[in-house]
């Protein structure tokens, strides 16, 4: 007698548990109101971005497009896997002395972990990282990037 | 014709092997598994890995401490914050500085939210294998909460690298603390959805309940740790055997049972999830002021020595075992990790069991294939 | 022409009596049979169409997301785009493989579920075949995909498809047996096979209401023992992708694939309408005893429209039972089958003809 009593006991657990299974898609799908797919290339203009999110290296320029970059390689140093590189000239300037300023900065985009180190162990706080994802492209060497703009010059003070 | 004859009559010689390869959509991530059948009865598992063999341990052999920070991340990528912790802390233990309370209250809730992350998206997975999709979709898009916190405040989603030897590379950002209390609070009301729609779902008690089981001298012997081990009767949480960060100020239980099937190791890890948001809760109102990073000289060289501390990930207890020569690159980094060896239990548990059971156990096992090959 | 919304027998008669008029007696009944055929082959492929995107549709809103979208608005082309897709896709012959079952075997699938269609009423007059026994009929001749699914395990000449097959084939055979007891308790309620008589005899109540507790089991063990047959939902084993093979049509690309994939599409709408037209009233509008004038209200809405909306409830109810449950084992489902549901439904039988005999129902 017990085992027709547990055989029914089962199975109207079972069928208990399977209706409530049921009610939590049964419930989302008349909510269509909790959708959360975000149509992308379409909502490209109303996304934000925290902008902590490590997107891309550059190097802060200001409006008369100068930067603060001194070409001293502690980046180039610390970076893991040289995804950096620092090439610099020595010039000689106004005063007559000779100097050595930034010439090119080459960061290969390709290659960076996004690790930060060379963010962090800037001394003149030359780099940011700005939260653009669209890396994308046919062509490789386009993924070699040089971070100082044309005819952009060390900021005073900075030396 | 006789030995024809005699070979198919013999049942010894019925076994056959197949191949689950390296491309295969339950293994998850490229694990190779050879299995040998006697018609539905696995014999044999033999699993072979390396496909995804990266080197780090070797890469650290070239590498400064800060460096070596971002191979970790990528070792168990679902528990990035934890690896990232478990190298931090043993420099700092090497080199005997204290970090700040801010520090360490901010560590741990870093790491307490990875955890959650982390059985969020094995409760996904595992639906998914067992053939309930919609579960796939429900735990990742509360994942998504989650990891939105942390590309507020690290600047990554998986790939973190926020600890750093000495404190952390930046401060929370002044929303951290509100968006996790809204979390917390969404979250309890959603995970009930979790368990009516499948812990108490009668179709997966049949899948689950009383296959796969691994009792407790098996699990203390293969060295199967985290909530596989913690299932199965083994107190291994390394929480509460040598608290480290600000694990020794909050009250939390640790999740034991002793049946050891592949039900109560899936069980272990929703309850975990309910205590890892109790520790939440207890340290988010209270993050002390402070610096969040110590000033650490620009090159750090650890003294001679050996040196060893152990974390407990969401899959188990990683070891991280430094031995230095005074350079500023380490002699030799060894990484335990938890995968490789609940791994080692696999052929244990499934001898016996049918291949449609190989999929579930191998589920709740809960392995991370780069966690394995490093 | 008298075409009657809510009667199609005019129409019908017309077509009929126009082409024997001008025609000698065979050629008018060969093109009679073509245009029938012609006709239900269109419905086969509109509805087929329409179900996968259905199904994705569905199985998007449950899992809150959007689905197909892309494609036309909301998504609409997108079956057909698949299906111009498949159409392109290179057909790789087998080597060792029996060619002649290999390429058969699809087509003895989609035959068996074009035949059950035929029998199914879809409006007062739009009635294909109406026989005598058109229950015993449809079970019958939807048992012909079993020999499909068996051959296209066999013909190719690969072990995992064999196994798959073989589960198949050995899943379907034992939910039958509940799909035929199930249907028996209703014929025992309608007093006849002929599935007219049993829309017709829904006029004032649908069955389901008026077998009251055990017309209603039987509609559970209906719903759960035809989704177990058409290979869906919680009982996909023999053909699902997270497991070791894909079942017994892995070999198969191309057209080939297209059309079992269809046919399982066409046997899910086939036991729809067959639980719609025989528990739930078929074409007939919800009658209340003595209510006339909430009949005729509800006479208003044509047959036809009360046809599709039942039909598409109960298939709503098999997509949402497959999104839901995790999957059973296959020594489950045959445990299921032969010691939960086979005796429930006997009780079930002798139940109904007590209630019957005793004039118990409504």
């Amino acid at each position: 007698m017990r085992s027709i009593i547990e055989y029914f006991t089962d199975i109207f657990k079972g069928v208990w548990s399977l209706l409530v299974g049921l009610k939590v898609t049964g419930s989302y799908f008349f909510r269509p109101w909790t959708i959360i797919t975000q149509k992308y290339p379409e909502n490209r203009k109303k996304l934000v971005m925290p902008d902590r999110f490590k997107g891309e290296l550059i190097m802060y320029h200001n409006e008369s497009n100068e930067h603060k970059c001194t070409g001293c390689g502690i980046c180039e140093n610390n970076c893991p896997n040289g995804t950096i590189e620092v090439i610099s000239k020595s010039i000689v300037n106004e005063e007559g002395k000779k100097k050595r300023i930034l010439d090119k900065y080459v960061y290969r985009i390709g290659m960076c972990v996004f690790c930060g180190l060379c963010v962090k162990s800037c001394p003149s706080n030359a780099l940011t990282f700005i939260p653009t994802f669209e890396h994308a492209v046919f062509d490789r060497s386009k993924l070699t990037k040089i971070l100082n703009k044309p005819d952009s010059k060390i900021m005073k003070g900075e030396e | 014709m006789e030995e024809i004859k005699s070979e198919i009559l013999d049942k010894e010689k019925q076994e056959y092997t197949i191949n689950m390869g390296p491309q295969h959509p339950s293994t998850h991530g490229v694990l190779r598994m050879v299995v040998s059948l006697k018609g539905e009865i696995v014999q044999n598992l033999v699993p072979h890995i390396g496909y995804i063999h990266r080197g780090i341990e070797k890469m650290c052999e070239s590498l400064t401490y800060p460096q070596i920070i971002h191979l970790t991340d990528r070792v168990d990528y679902l528990s990035a914050h934890i690896n990232n912790e478990a190298l931090s802390l043993c420099v700092e233990k090497a080199l005997e500085i204290e970090v700040p309370e801010r520090v360490k209250y901010i560590r741990t809730i870093m790491s307490e939210l990875t955890r959650i992350q982390s059985h969020q998206l094995f409760w996904a997975s595992f639906g998914m294998d067992l053939g309930g999709l919609t579960c796939f979709f429900y735990g990742l898009r509360d994942r998504e909460k989650i990891l939105d916190i942390f590309e507020e405040t690290c600047g990554g989603r998986m790939i973190v690298s926020y600890n750093t030897p000495g404190g952390l590379m930046y401060d929370i950002h002044p929303n951290f603390q509100k968006k996790v209390k809204d979390f917390i609070k969404d979250f309890k009301k959603l995970l009930p959805e979790y368990d009516q729609l499948l812990t108490g779902n009668v179709i997966f008690h049949e899948r689950t309940k009383g296959i796969g089981i691994l009792s407790k001298e098996d699990a203390i012997s293969y060295g199967v740790t985290g909530p596989s081990g913690r299932a199965s009767g083994f107190a291994c949480d390394i929480r509460k055997i040598e608290p480290y960060s600000a694990y020794s100020k909050v009250d939390f239980k640790e999740i034991l049972f002793n049946e050891g099937d592949t039900f109560h190791r899936y069980f272990a890890r929703m309850e975990e999830m309910r205590e890892s948001m109790k520790i939440i809760e207890q340290l988010i109102d209270n993050i002390p002021e402070g610096d969040y990073c110590v000033k650490m000289k620009p090159i750090i060289k650890l003294p001679e020595g050996e040196y060893f501390q152990r974390v407990e990930t969401a899959r188990g207890e990683l070891d991280v075992y430094i031995i230095s020569d005074g350079n500023k690159t380490p002699y030799r980094v060894k990484l335990r990790t938890p995968s490789f060896c609940n791994l080692g239990a696999l052929n244990l548990i499934a001898k016996g069991g049918k291949i449609a059971d190989l999929v579930a156990i191998g589920g709740s096992l809960d392995f991370v294939i780069p966690d394995i090959d490093r | 022409m008298p075409f009657n919304i809510y009667d199609f027998t005019s129409f019908t008669q017309w077509i009929d009596k126009g082409l024997y008029d001008s025609l000698p007696a065979f050629w008018a009944m060969i093109i009679e049979m073509t245009i029938i055929g012609v006709a239900i082959l269109i419905f086969y492929a509109i509805v087929g169409l329409f179900l996968v995107y259905a199904e994705r549709k569905v199985c998007a809103f449950m899992q809150n997301r959007l689905g197909p979208n892309r494609v036309g608005p909301f998504g609409i082309f997108q079956t057909i785009t698949d299906l111009i897709k498949l159409l392109f896709d290179e057909l790789v012959p087998i080597k060792n493989a029996d060619k002649f079952l290999f390429n058969l075997a699809p087509f003895i699938v989609i035959i068996a579920s074009f035949m059950a269609i035929a029998a199914i009423p879809f409006a007062k007059g739009l009635h294909a075949i109406d026989f005598n026994i058109g229950v015993f009929y449809v079970i019958a001749v939807s048992s012909m995909g079993v020999i499909g699914v068996l051959l296209a395990g066999w013909s190719s000449n690969n072990k995992y498809s064999l196994i798959g097959a073989m589960r198949s084939g050995a899943q379907i055979v034992s939910y039958e047996l509940s799909v035929g007891l199930s249907l028996i308790t209703i014929v025992i309620l309608a007093g006849s096979m002929q599935l007219s008589t049993i829309v017709e005899g829904q006029k004032d109540c649908w069955f389901i209401f008026s077998g009251h507790i055990s017309a209603f089991i039987a509609f559970i063990i209906f719903l759960i023992a035809s989704t177990a047959e058409t290979n869906r939902g919680p009982f996909d084993l023999a053909e699902a992708e997270s497991e070791l093979t894909a079942g017994y049509h892995t070999e198969y690309s191309g057209i080939k694939f297209a059309f079992f994939f269809l046919a399982e599409y066409i046997n899910m709408f086939i036991v729809a309408s067959i639980a719609a037209t025989v528990f739930w009233g078929g074409w007939m509008p919800f009658h209340v005893a003595n209510w006339t004038a909430f009949n005729h209200i509800m006479d208003f809405i044509p047959p036809f429209i009360w046809y599709i909306g039942k039909t598409a409830v109960v298939i709503y109810l098999m997509m949402w039972f497959k999104w839901t449950f995790p999957r059973l084992r296959i020594d489950q489902l045959l445990k299921l089958e032969w010691k939960y549901l086979l005796p429930i439904n006997l009780v079930n039988v002798l139940l109904m003809a007590l209630i019957v005999l005793m004039g118990w129902h409504f």
